[in-house]
């Protein structure tokens, strides 16, 4: 349960506590703590991070500061689905740019963007290590390789099917 | 009993999946830790280490045995110290350690036993780069099941020596892959790199004595404990004992990871493991070891990649894994995507990698669109030998960023001043008009 006074979930509550338990200090679990809190709302917002830093012992700011210095950490809100497209060099040498620009036109949207319905973010992302199927790209949790338009389109079209 | 030739990679099935606990063992494996804590005194795996001549497969390149010498000797039990496995791939072009990760985990948990064993370290952690999801609930299977087994924990195998691993699952900035940083990441604080010393070593994790080795590096220990260091420097082609991961990728044939001996030459992997260049596709140029390595041309190619040779050609053997520049590739875009890469990367901390590399990428960013002017070049040779010299930045972020830079400068000096006195990209322009040929609506 939720309150104005404690916004994060009681369960969020404890498993964060469980975090900094492990930990030899507190703020060791900061990244962890916050990818927990990011995992339920797909995105940190600034009353659970003041929470989350309660919990750490730790000052907003300085939180705020861990909160903003990762890629993979939102401190805006994002669609029901992530589409992160690399931008690394093996990608751009196979064609990347290519299909940003498609994935662009077919939602609508800019990289950094959400669809208007919220399904889909596009966010670029550094290299994905899927360097010999590039051009690579991770939607949510899921890594897809040897990208074209006829795939992407095929996957934008899934996505949209299956709004979480 | 048969000794391997591709030790790394023996037990890895891509479709099949990881091996379990058990047939882990029945290939071979927990051999080595087993020998390494009934027989062997943590002094002796340091020295058997040492005499295999394993140098750290993330990039640097250092002695792994000479690494862990500077570690205090006190027993695990007496002094709180960490064993870290460097799984922050996060270098473009590198993708070498996932396959390690997901494709044999247990070799990686092994590995890491020992370690801990030599540096008699308590407590282990693996630093996994955050989008590395499969790697990550792989790991977490292979590490329950080795703790359910006996193969971590209290007391393991009745040796008095204790050791458990934790992962990390990082959130994405590729300076954590920096071992300095990777500790302060881990200290929950902006990954920032710290000033040597004190060294991890002796003031590492929290302020303990603290050894971060990369993936590869710590893969290759159990091979090393079980068949020994002489089977292992004969394995090499040259003065580096082993095999390396090698990678292509790039306009070829067939990209991909294979491993071989190290010093295996760029134009067998290029050629022979990659296929050679796609119909139609020549082979301009290379980045041999990831992208903050420095271009090599073709006429490179016979150089042998381990680090005293590749070196000697004016680059590093980095991670090993080579990018191609085919030539329809514009390398000015790519020197652009890359300088991109290492002002997004930069930390922050240090204001020449800060405000300097921005403006790299900024300059590139012109020449490339074609609003480039003749002092902009001069601009970038500035650069790339202000940032590019050590010791004028906090890390080797910046002195990394700048390698392909500089080389890509000499070498490619005809396509930057083309692109200054045509006002834009030469290959550009022409796969732009083919693209508007095949698709009106399309648009850059």
């Amino acid at each position: 349960m939720s309150t104005a006074e404690h916004p994060l979930p009681d369960d969020l509550r404890a498993d964060i506590a469980a975090l900094v338990r492990e930990e030899l200090h507190p703020r060791g679990a900061s990244v962890a703590a916050l990818r927990l809190v990011q995992a339920r709302f797909r995105w940190i917002s600034t009353a659970h991070l003041r929470e989350v830093a309660e919990l750490l012992r730790m000052s907003v700011e300085d939180l705020d500061g861990i909160a903003t210095y990762f890629n993979l950490l939102f401190r805006k809100p994002v669609g029901q689905h992530v589409i992160m497209l690399c931008d690394s060099v093996s990608c751009w040498i196979m064609g990347r740019e290519h299909l940003c620009a498609h994935l662009c036109r077919t939602l609508g949207i800019r990289p950094g963007e959400t669809t208007e319905d919220g399904a889909i973010t596009l966010l670029p992302i550094v290299c994905l290590g899927h360097c010999d199927h590039a051009p690579a790209l991770l939607v949510n949790e899921t890594l897809h390789g040897n990208v074209d338009i006829a795939s992407l389109d095929r996957l934008t079209d899934t996505l949209r099917g299956t709004l979480r | 009993m048969s000794f391997p030739d591709r030790p790394l990679t023996a037990m890895i099935d891509v479709a099949a999946g990881p091996p379990d606990c058990m047939a882990y063992e029945r290939a071979g494996g927990w051999e080595a830790v087993r020998r390494a804590l009934k027989n062997l005194t943590p002094a002796e795996v340091v020295d058997t280490v040492t005499r295999s001549k394993l140098r750290g497969r993330g990039g640097a390149g250092f002695g792994t045995g000479q690494k862990w010498s500077f570690v205090p000797k006190e027993p695990a039990s007496e002094r709180r110290k960490y064993l870290i496995a460097n799984a922050d791939e996060m270098e473009p072009g590198t993708f070498k350690d996932r396959l390690l990760l997901e494709g044999n985990p247990l070799q990686l948990v092994e590995g890491m036993i020992l370690a801990a064993y030599a540096i008699q370290a308590g407590h282990g952690i693996i630093f996994l780069r955050g989008e590395y999801h499969l790697a990550c609930k792989r790991l977490d299977q292979a590490i329950a099941e080795a703790r359910h087994e006996g193969w971590l924990g209290e007391n393991i195998l009745g040796s008095g020596f204790s050791f458990d691993i934790h992962v990390h699952s990082s959130a994405g900035r590729y300076i954590c892959g920096e071992e300095t940083a990777l500790l302060t990441a881990l200290e929950g604080r902006r990954a920032t790199p710290r000033s040597k010393p004190p060294f991890p070593q002796t003031g590492g994790l929290w302020g303990t004595p603290s050894v971060v080795n990369n993936v590869e590096t710590l893969c290759n220990l159990p091979h090393i404990i079980t068949n020994g260091p002489e089977w292992f420097l004969a394995l090499g082609t040259g003065t580096d004992g082993g095999t390396k991961l090698y990678g292509v990728s790039g306009r070829v044939c067939r990209p991909g990871t294979w491993e071989l001996p190290i010093g295996t030459s760029l134009r067998e992997i290029i050629e022979d493991h990659a296929g050679g260049m796609l119909p139609g596709y020549g082979l301009r140029a290379l980045l041999p070891g990831g992208a903050s390595t420095a271009f090599l041309d073709v006429t490179a190619l016979d150089v042998a990649m381990d680090y005293g040779s590749v070196e000697k050609a004016g680059s590093r053997l980095g991670t090993g894994m080579a990018i191609i520049l085919d030539d329809r590739t514009c390398p000015v875009g790519m020197i652009h995507n890359l300088e991109h890469f290492f002002a997004q990367e930069s930390c922050g901390w240090c204001t020449p990698c800060r405000d300097g590399l921005p403006w790299v990428e900024r300059l590139l960013m012109a020449i490339e669109a074609g609003t480039g002017e003749e002092e902009d070049l001069e601009q970038l040779d500035r650069h790339a030998r202000m940032l590019g010299t050590p010791g004028r930045t906090f890390c080797a972020h910046a002195p990394g960023a700048m390698a392909p830079l500089a080389s890509g400068l000499k070498l490619f000096r005809e396509d930057f001043a083309e692109h200054i006195t045509q006002h834009g990209c030469p290959l550009q322009h022409a796969a732009r008009s083919l693209e508007r040929g095949r698709d009106d609506q399309h648009s850059y």
